[in-house]
């Protein structure tokens, strides 16, 4: 039974012209997604920017509304909930920004940070600011600091107690490490995974980095242009990539190694990502695709099983050997 | 043959503090030295003391570019020097680029900088830079303003910019840093393409260790405005010595390898 369940997903935004703000169409920014995420689990979703990851965080998170598909969470579908019945839902359901320092109020003090999300929910801290600062790896004497007193690392694992103060289910990370430096991202991913150890907390964790999201992830979906063009298990996926996009994708990430960065097959991209006001017909990754034929200009590919735990979205997937 | 020669340079800004402390650097014409390490090591400091750039600030040591002392150059002298001989490519290039002209005058303006030359002459040596750094129908998109462009074309024409006076050294100060992987591996792409024609000496600026191990020759790992560590990139990559190094080697997650429960951190960092 998954915990969250979300079925072909879509968000469409109006695009306006001019000084009558007259509708010039839509633009979609996801298109179709589906997803779940199993407790215990991590879910990486990967791509670049303009991909709609981020999009798919708030509109799973319900700060957007979505323009179709459903949300199963906990047993309830949050894309029909409004905002009064969406409240509970929320003690559930948590998310960690990009920026920790734009996400934290820098007029409040860490304990009113902390204690904020009871506030909101009118309920009593479930555990002493003290406490909650211990298991993200912070002291007492922090909580009565302001946010400008902290480094990256330590605002963005207040960031984190802040998400886990209401004992969440499920906390959307959206691009959780991406803002800090190396040897304090890895700090940030092992906290992480030691709460998830501890409380069997389920992430969705969205970023483009690719090292970091197999560091931390179960399985892992790919996107590109407000589309799912493959899901797999972790090892699966980076053993086995069957999309070329996730080819070409894997391809580009620089290796920290001269030896194996000299030898490796290098697929290069030809062009940008196509704009998503007026996609590519067919299967939208055609226009950069090393492999396009015919076909993907008029049948737009759906997801479907290739192998065990492993779904793509091609008409041509690379075999698995 | 030696080209860029940094000998003890020192970087203090007025608020008292020390961003670069005692680094030495050696930089062969047509190599890639990569300059790495994390925020505040110092390196974008360091870069922009060789292009005396730095108004605010007391520098101390000594910069030597082909033969010629730079801390004692003046303003007019180093004028010349930067775009001509020495050129850069920053990060974003957005706010390098000026909103107001199209991408093929900003090209032209930097060669009639230091060539006597006519406009359309110009032009056409900006066309031709934009046809060599991969921009798609170069005649037609040079007429375009830098908002038309994408993140990765502007950072091309960034490169065309620094490129079009074929300068002996260029520095590049995380050049694909805002960029996306795809993206990125295209312009590393175009900068070893480049490296192998014209022989450019290159100073790579960067925080990430896969950069470094697919562009440079020698490599510099800087920590608290010192170099830590130095080296041919391979020597420094499989043997590292200072555990500063191995440090920030290990605590990268990768993509390929065996994969640690837990990622190796380096104490003192945060």
């Amino acid at each position: 039974m998954n915990l969250l369940d979300v079925r072909n997903l879509g968000k469409r935004y109006p695009v306006r012209h001019g000084l009558t703000r007259r509708l010039a169409g839509h633009v979609a920014a996801v298109d179709g997604v589906s997803l779940s995420v199993g407790p215990g689990e991590t879910l990486g979703l990967v791509g670049e920017s303009g991909c709609g990851k981020s999009t798919v965080a708030k509109l799973i998170t319900r700060l957007e509304r979505p323009t179709s598909g459903s949300i199963h969470f906990a047993g309830r579908d949050l894309a029909e909930l409004d905002e009064t019945a969406l409240r509970p839902v929320r003690r559930e359901l948590q998310m960690v920004f990009q920026d920790p320092f734009s996400s934290l109020n820098p007029r409040q003090t860490v304990r009113r940070i902390l204690t904020a999300p009871a506030r909101y929910q009118g309920l009593e801290p479930q555990e002493p600011v003290e406490d909650l600062l211990a298991r993200v790896g912070l002291r007492p004497e922090h909580a009565d600091r302001h946010p400008h007193e902290f480094s990256g690392g330590q605002a963005q694992r207040i960031g984190i107690a802040r998400a886990l103060a209401l004992r969440p289910k499920l906390v959307v990370c959206d691009e959780p490490v991406s803002a800090l430096d190396v040897s304090v991202q890895a700090q940030i991913l092992n906290l992480l995974k030691d709460l998830q150890d501890e409380h069997g907390l389920s992430y969705l964790f969205i970023a483009h980095d690719l090292g970091a999201v197999r560091q931390i992830s179960t399985r892992i979906a790919v996107m590109y242009l407000g589309s799912v063009v493959e899901t797999a298990d972790r090892d699966t996926l980076f053993a086995h990539p069957a999309h070329p996009y996730t080819r070409a994708l894997l391809s580009a990430v620089p290796l920290p190694d001269p030896d194996a960065e000299r030898d490796r097959e290098r697929i290069v991209l030809r062009g940008d990502l196509p704009s998503p006001l007026n996609p590519p017909t067919g299967c939208r990754f055609r226009t950069r695709c090393p492999k396009a034929a015919d076909r993907c200009a008029t049948d737009r590919p759906d997801l479907r099983t290739i192998a065990p735990g492993q779904q793509v979205a091609c008409h041509y997937p690379e075999r698995t050997p | 043959m030696t080209l860029l020669t940094v000998r003890d340079l020192t970087v203090e800004f007025r608020s008292g503090v020390r961003a670069v402390d005692g680094l030495d650097l050696e930089l062969d014409a047509g190599q890639v030295l990569g300059v790495v390490g994390e925020s505040g090591s110092g390196k974008s400091v360091t870069s922009l003391a060789v292009l005396g750039l730095l108004r605010d600030a007391r520098v101390g040591g000594d910069i030597r570019f082909d033969g010629q002392e730079l801390t004692a150059l003046g303003q007019r002298a180093l004028r010349r020097l930067r775009g001509n001989r020495i050129a850069m490519v920053f990060q974003d290039p957005l706010s390098c680029l000026n909103p107001y002209y199209s991408v093929a005058f900003q090209i032209a303006e930097a060669y009639r900088a230091h060539h006597r030359s006519t406009r359309r002459h110009a032009h056409r040596v900006a066309v031709r830079m934009l046809d060599r750094v991969g921009i798609p129908e170069p005649e037609r998109r040079a007429k375009a303003y830098p908002h038309e462009f994408s993140g990765g074309m502007r950072q091309r024409v960034m490169i065309a910019m620094a490129l079009c006076l074929e300068p002996d050294l260029l520095i590049a100060d995380e050049p694909t840093t805002a960029l996306d992987v795809t993206v990125q591996a295209q312009i590393l792409q175009l900068l070893r393409e480049l490296r192998e024609e014209k022989g450019t000496a290159v100073m790579l600026i960067t925080h990430d260790m896969g950069v470094v191990a697919g562009l440079a020759d020698q490599v510099v790992v800087m920590h608290q405005g010192r170099a830590v560590e130095r080296g041919p990139v391979r020597d420094v990559f499989h043997h590292p010595r200072q555990p500063y190094t191995r440090g920030l080697l290990a605590c990268v997650p990768r993509i390929d390898g065996p994969l640690p429960d837990r990622l190796p951190t380096l104490g003192a960092a945060e």
